[in-house]
């Protein structure tokens, strides 16, 4: 029982249907052979009505003249019909006073013998006979033989009666012949019908399969890497497959999402922290300027300490200009941006264009001043196009499309190149990633600030030696 | 009538033998069909043998010769009687009856002699039975009324043994040719049968399988072979002709293979003294009734 709750329904609806199948058959043939049996009798009976019709034309009147041997002849000549089945059949004329008058083994009923010791059977029918005299033929069915029994009737008066007795076992063998037929027909239909049912069973369950599959790469395979094929219909599989893709999509999705609130989450608390320490480390750095300048402006210095000075100046300058990149911030007064800030970009951006032979597609959609600072937004198209340009192969180009629709500024840059991998990704907007040997790292760290705090949106698609990065930035509201 | 009769046929013989002295070669030319009636006293249901056998009389009479056959010895005598026919090979008991209306023809040689037996027979599983005695109360198969060994035999033995032959049997029949009477025996549809020994002597050659199923219980006196007679208004030179060719059927291949199929080694002449025996018995009979 278990065996066949854990069978797969690959296996489960074809063996069903083909069970099916074989039981119809076998029904269906049961049924037959029945009706056959039942024909077969009623056949016997009326040939063996027959028999006694064409008998009765001539066996009366022999019987009228006391002719044995002609009666006895005629019962012969109706003897031969059979299949060599003589003793199957029995043929006795009884006379009026219900003795044999002649029989077609005159051995095993001989001529004026009497029926009663001939066994029960032929005792009841004598018995029969003498308590239903009839001037029709009609049939006695008995354990061994089945009897018709044919009054022989001369002028309207019954001068004997003729029993005919066909032996059960001719009509098993008849019937037998019949259900060995039927069996070779079943069998010819089966082997038609089984692969039949089977191929039908298995493409009704295919689907299922399918989904089932499907289901078990959720559980065992990363959610975006799940490919399924399924069918999909009206049908309550074909239901089943678009709930199935649907749910499969919304769980992509969700995925998705919390991965990125993670990675924002990650970039936001990068960036409190650089925030805080960019601050913490100003205020002293600033102190520390300060001290130098005064030091200089106030009395001679050796040359060793002038070095030195002017060392730890560079130095802290350094510290300096690296904490104020990690500190991004909309503190600058700015006016609005306008499609010739973009423009001023694309000549500012041919050099680099240029030295590395990397074609600048520019399209700018802009006609009006936009209500977003222009020297971040600026900022952010400088760091993303430069990227482009230094990413590219030689010979290559980077396409730069500014738009605005519906209050949202829309920047893509794309450049052909190598293709960043999964893993980088992830991380490639944290400080200090470098994707080239001779940056800062902190290029697309700042761009992510800058997008953040004028609550854009960046993303990033590098598929098929293909990067684009979209930014899309509300613009602000006019009432400031 | 037989008076009448009688002078009838003298007359007819006076003018067959005056018109066979006139225009002898035209009676032998005389192209009229010669008629001969066969009955069951010989196995005469092989139509292929009767058609070579009526084209071999044919061949040496030079004139048609036509078989006639019937159901019963009756029907055959009767047509005898009337003249229908020229000739038949019939019984030796209706040939004692009107022996003086029919002349006759020829004998058959059986075994050398003109002589043949009456068999009584019972089913082969009928172990006790030692004479038609002890079948009191069985059903008895004749062959025919008119028949000598297949009737007049058994019916005489019983009289002579004080049985009633009316009252002994529970039921007889007639199967109307002895061959049938092997049969009727040997199926068991009755329990004994008379039937001609000559008969029942070729069929254990043809037939084995039939007689082995029957045993002979007593075999009778010798009596005369059931003969060729003719009628009486037969010509001299029709008489002589067929007379002729049976005799002579033993001296030529041909004739002596239709003898060796009919089991019977020729004609004679033959001698109407030959059926006293037969004449004796029908007086036997007669007196019981």
């Amino acid at each position: 029982m278990n065996f066949i709750k854990n069978l797969s329904y690959r296996y489960k609806v074809p063996l069903m249907l083909s069970a099916t199948i074989l039981i119809t058959v076998i029904i269906v043939s049961l049924l037959l052979a029945w009706h056959a049996h039942e024909d077969l009798k009623k056949d016997l009976f009326r040939n063996a009505v027959e028999v006694g019709s064409v008998l009765s034309n001539s066996l009366p009147v022999a019987m009228k003249h006391d002719d044995l041997w002609l009666s006895y002849q005629i019962l012969n000549a109706a003897k031969v019909d059979d299949e060599g089945a003589d003793s199957a059949r029995i043929l006795i004329v009884l006379d009026d006073e219900y003795k044999v008058y002649v029989s077609s083994d005159p051995r095993r009923y001989p001529v004026l013998s009497t029926l009663q010791q001939q066994g029960v059977e032929l005792a009841r029918v004598v018995k029969q006979i003498k308590h239903r005299p009839s001037l029709v033929p009609y049939e006695l069915e008995q354990d061994e033989y089945i009897y018709a029994v044919v009054p022989m009737i001369d002028d309207g008066i019954a001068l004997g009666t003729l029993i005919i007795g066909y032996s059960r076992s001719l009509l098993l063998s008849r019937y037998k012949a019949i259900l060995v037929r039927a069996a070779y027909s079943a069998s010819i239909v089966l082997v038609v019908l089984l692969p039949f049912g089977w191929f039908l069973g298995k493409r009704a369950v295919k689907p299922l399969i399918q989904l089932a599959g499907c289901l078990g790469k959720v559980v065992h395979e990363p959610l975006d890497k799940v490919q399924c094929s399924l069918v999909e219909g009206r049908d309550e599989i074909g239901q089943l497959g678009v709930s199935f893709r649907k749910m499969l999509l919304e769980l992509q999705q969700k995925q998705r999402l919390e991965s990125q609130v993670i990675q924002s989450e990650k970039l936001a608390a990068v960036g409190r922290l650089a925030a805080g320490v960019a601050h913490e480390i100003n205020n002293p750095l600033g102190g520390m300027l300060n001290a130098i300048n005064t030091s200089r402006h106030h009395g001679q210095q050796d040359a060793v300490t002038d070095k030195t000075l002017s060392l730890l100046e560079r130095g802290l300058t350094q510290i300096g200009e690296t904490v104020s990149a990690l500190l991004v911030e909309a503190r600058q007064e700015s006016h609005e941006l306008t499609p010739q800030d973009i423009d001023d970009i694309y000549v500012l951006l041919q050099p680099d264009a240029e030295q590395q032979s990397v074609t600048l597609h520019w399209q700018n959609a802009l006609t009006t001043p936009l209500n977003l600072p222009s020297s971040l937004v600026r900022q952010l198209l400088i760091n993303l196009s430069l990227n482009g340009i230094q990413a590219s192969s030689q010979g290559g180009s980077v396409d730069c499309k500014i738009r605005e629709t519906d209050k949202v500024l829309d920047i893509q840059v794309c450049n052909a190149g190598r293709d960043i991998p999964e893993d980088q990704i992830a991380k490639l907007f944290e400080p200090f990633v470098r994707m080239k040997p001779n940056g800062s790292g902190l290029g697309l760290w700042v761009s992510y600030q800058i997008v953040q705090q004028l609550h854009g949106a960046i993303d990033v698609v590098s598929t098929k030696g293909r990067t684009c990065f979209t930014v899309r930035l509300p613009l602000m509201a006019e009432a400031t | 009538m037989t008076m009448l009769k009688n002078s009838g046929a003298v007359r007819r013989w006076g003018l067959v033998i005056l018109g066979s002295l006139l225009f002898s070669t035209a009676a032998i030319a005389e192209e009229t069909t010669i008629r001969i009636g066969l009955t069951a006293v010989f196995l005469d249901n092989k139509t292929s043998f009767l058609r070579q056998w009526e084209r071999y009389l044919e061949g040496k009479a030079h004139r048609p010769v036509e078989f006639i056959q019937r159901q019963s010895y009756r029907e055959i005598t009767d047509l005898l009687m009337k003249e229908r026919i020229d000739a038949a090979w019939i019984c030796g008991y209706p040939f004692v009856k009107y022996k003086d209306e029919l002349h006759l023809l020829a004998v058959p040689l059986y075994k050398g002699k003109p002589l043949y037996q009456s068999y009584m027979i019972v089913p082969v599983s009928d172990t006790t039975t030692k004479g038609i005695e002890d079948l009191q109360g069985a059903v008895f198969a004749y062959s025919d009324p008119d028949s000598n060994s297949g009737f007049l035999v058994p019916q005489v033995d019983l009289l002579k043994k004080g049985i009633d032959p009316k009252h002994f049997f529970s039921k007889t029949f007639f199967t109307w040719s002895h061959r049938d009477v092997v049969v009727a025996v040997a199926e068991g549809l009755a329990k004994g049968g008379a039937v001609d020994g000559y008969v029942w002597d070729t069929l254990a050659q043809t037939h084995p399988e039939l007689t082995k199923r029957t045993r002979i219980v007593s075999r009778s006196e010798w009596f005369g072979f059931p003969p060729f007679a003719s009628r009486t208004g037969l010509s001299e030179a029709s008489f002589r002709l067929i007379q002729d060719i049976l005799i002579n059927m033993k001296n030529d291949p041909v004739g002596a293979a239709l003898l060796k199929k009919l089991n019977i080694d020729g004609f004679t002449r033959g001698d109407v003294a030959l059926f006293d025996g037969i004449a004796d018995e029908i007086g036997i009979l007669d007196a019981r009734r």
